[in-house]
């Protein structure tokens, strides 16, 4: 019943994909794949186009040309929040939360229920959203800060507090924008953990500058460098390619 | 409905102090003439209390709210204009039946956009409807283009100037300048006595209060929430799966269906409607109102319209030329000593010493207090 070449089915398959800002291309001609529960780090010199990758994927930046497919459905053609009703999430790099919310009232925003206008009239705080609220709360390490204004946070809380924002929302692509950059030694240790429980069931895509964190954490990692890929394969392969140390990690 | 959840505790003592002095204490001390005052000024406090939502809440600045101030205060006014021109009322005139204004500019048919209103159950609609569509097809066309910010606030006084243009030169059509006068009676009922003053101040308070009420509720709503949390960061409200332009549209359409209550309000208690209530200035009094008041507090809103027109009044009175100059000192002074207004002086400098003084007294009579969360749900 073939009928011809059968693809293996990728979560995300980001193919051609490019974007050009008055001229300059700050993503040219990528293509990459993610599969099921597979974690890839993306790294790269300063300017390579991470971020922007990521801005393409989530659609907070419109593609010039180029395709990216999620679960077969094609992302450069859906509105923000119709992508993450598809299931991908996204953490920014600079906490951004809700400083004037508690850090109840922030993770319950990110709960996926009444999402439209009258949905969010009709909203009703019941018991499931608080079993939530508090489960993930636990996860964070906030547990007992949740009726505390977001704005008091440290800033690693913070980074915790759209991390489960995130974890709120049950993605199926998790993409976490430098999630250890700024923190304290202990509060990167309790991160990796964190990190290391939340990207079980599903797809991560993270960019970090710490080669010590992503070597625990990558199953396979993507050198950006100049919009392009580099190279990419796992730690071992990258480490040892001789383009990647002359422009990255050589430095 | 208004139980210790829907309010906290102050913000019930803010509501029981205002209905005091809304439905008691100014009616008994004030003669008609006074109270009939307040009941103006009361048609901004519609205004500031949509601003609170929309501005104070939601971020969006409008200056443009004498727009829908305008668009409800004309559906009224063409309603009691109808009614003042009966062909009995009209009969000099070489058209009679219609409106006066339009028989001085030479039109002999009553335009086809003024018939409905002959009808008063469908000028109550339009008070509403006419403006939510405005404010409605404004909000899409510009949030869903992510405009917002300063370039809104421009774009919405480019529309009141607009507006203003438009009544203006429409002479016939709207009564140009000198707006829509001589307006006699509601549905039959004479509104120029002490009397009807004296019924519609209080048709215009539990109106207030409906519309205080609303807010609140929608306020505690997790709407309300995302309305603060879009003000602060849009970005993540929509990566957290959210239309941000629908709820900035809802935001803006409910302030521009408080202002347009106000408006037909307005027309009622004063008794005409012109452009000068829809132009840029009366917008900008409208915003000023707010931050005197306080953006993020609804009451407070309230307490900066009466304040603020209170001082207009009598600084007006005697020194003409100096009130638009005060007017401006206090916005500057507002927004960079007070920028909560007077609602954030409250909060900061006089609850405290209550709640001090309540505390002391409190534990001893070993009572404890549970502070109730300020995003309490209503339920």
């Amino acid at each position: 019943m073939l009928i011809g070449h059968q693809p293996k089915e990728f979560l995300l398959a980001v193919e051609a994909l490019t974007v050009s800002f008055d001229g300059f291309k700050a993503v040219n001609d990528l293509s990459f794949y993610v599969e099921e529960n597979e974690i890839r780090v993306i790294i790269g010199p300063n300017g390579a186009g991470k971020t922007t990758v990521l801005d393409l994927i989530c659609g907070k930046t419109k593609a010039t040309s180029g395709s990216i497919q999620f679960r077969g459905q094609e992302l450069t053609k859906l509105k923000e929040n119709q992508i993450v009703k598809a299931g991908v999430g996204r953490k920014f790099q600079t906490p951004s939360i809700f400083d004037d919310l508690t850090v109840f009232e922030n993770l319950e925003i990110s709960y996926p229920r009444g999402r439209t206008v009258f949905g969010s009239l009709a909203f009703k705080r019941d018991a499931a959203v608080r079993e939530r609220v508090e489960e993930v709360s636990e996860m964070i390490f906030l547990k007992d800060r949740l009726n505390v204004y977001a704005a008091q946070l440290s800033h690693g809380q913070k980074q915790w507090l759209e991390i489960g924002m995130l974890l709120i929302q049950n993605p199926d692509l998790l993409m976490l924008d430098e999630p250890v950059a700024g923190m304290s030694v202990s509060e990167r240790v309790k991160t990796a953990e964190l990190l290391n429980r939340i990207i079980k069931d599903r797809s991560v895509l993270v960019i970090e500058h710490d080669m010590k964190f992503v070597e625990d954490i990558a199953h396979k990692i993507t050198v950006l460098h100049q919009g392009q890929i580099l190279s990419e394969g796992s730690m071992e392969h990258v480490k040892n390619d001789p383009k990647v140390i002359e422009v990255y990690l050589g430095h | 409905m208004i139980n210790s959840r829907f309010f906290n505790r102050s913000e019930l003592i803010g509501f029981v102090t205002l209905a005091l002095l809304l439905f008691l204490i100014l009616p008994l001390t004030l003669d008609i003439f006074r109270l009939n005052l307040v009941a103006k000024y009361l048609t901004y406090a519609f205004v500031a209390v949509g601003l609170v939502l929309c501005w104070g809440y939601g971020g969006i600045l409008s200056l443009g709210q004498g727009v829908f101030f305008g668009l409800g205060g004309y559906c009224m006014a063409m309603y009691l204009k109808l009614e003042a021109s009966s062909v009995e009322n009209t009969k000099i005139q070489s058209t009679p039946g219609i409106p006066d204004f339009m028989d001085w500019n030479q039109i002999t048919q009553l335009p086809l956009f003024w018939k409905p209103f002959h009808s008063f159950p469908f000028t109550l609609l339009a008070i509403l409807l006419v403006p939510a569509f405005f404010s409605f097809i404004i909000g899409a066309a510009m949030f869903k283009r992510r405009v917002g910010g300063v370039y809104f606030a421009i774009i919405t006084q480019a529309i009141a100037a607009i507006l203003t243009i438009l009544i203006v030169g429409q002479q016939g059509y709207t009564g140009g300048i000198n707006g829509i006068t001589d307006l006699r009676t509601l549905h039959g009922w004479d509104i120029r006595t002490d009397h009807a003053k004296f019924i519609l101040y209080f048709v215009e308070v539990v109106l207030l209060f409906g519309c205080i009420v609303l807010a609140q509720f929608i306020r505690l709503t997790k709407l309300g929430r995302i309305l603060v949390a879009m003000r602060e960061q849009e970005d993540r409200v929509r990566f957290s799966g959210y239309s941000v332009a629908n709820f900035k549209i809802f935001a803006f359409c409910m302030a521009a269906i408080f202002a347009a209550i106000g408006g037909a309000m307005f027309t009622l208690e004063v008794g005409f409607m012109s452009p000068s209530f829809v132009g840029i200035v009366p917008s900008i009094e409208m915003v000023i109102y707010t931050a005197v008041g306080g953006r993020l507090s609804i009451f407070g809103a309230v307490y900066g319209t009466l304040l603020v027109n209170f001082a207009k009044t009598s600084l007006s009175e005697s020194f003409p030329q100096l009130w638009l100059f005060g007017l401006g000192a206090l916005f500057i002074a507002v927004v960079l000593a007070f920028p909560d207004g007077l609602a954030g002086i409250w909060r900061d400098y006089v609850q405290p010493r209550i709640d001090r003084l309540m505390s002391s007294r409190k534990s001893k009579n070993g009572w404890t207090d549970s502070s109730v969360a300020d995003g309490a749900p209503a339920e």
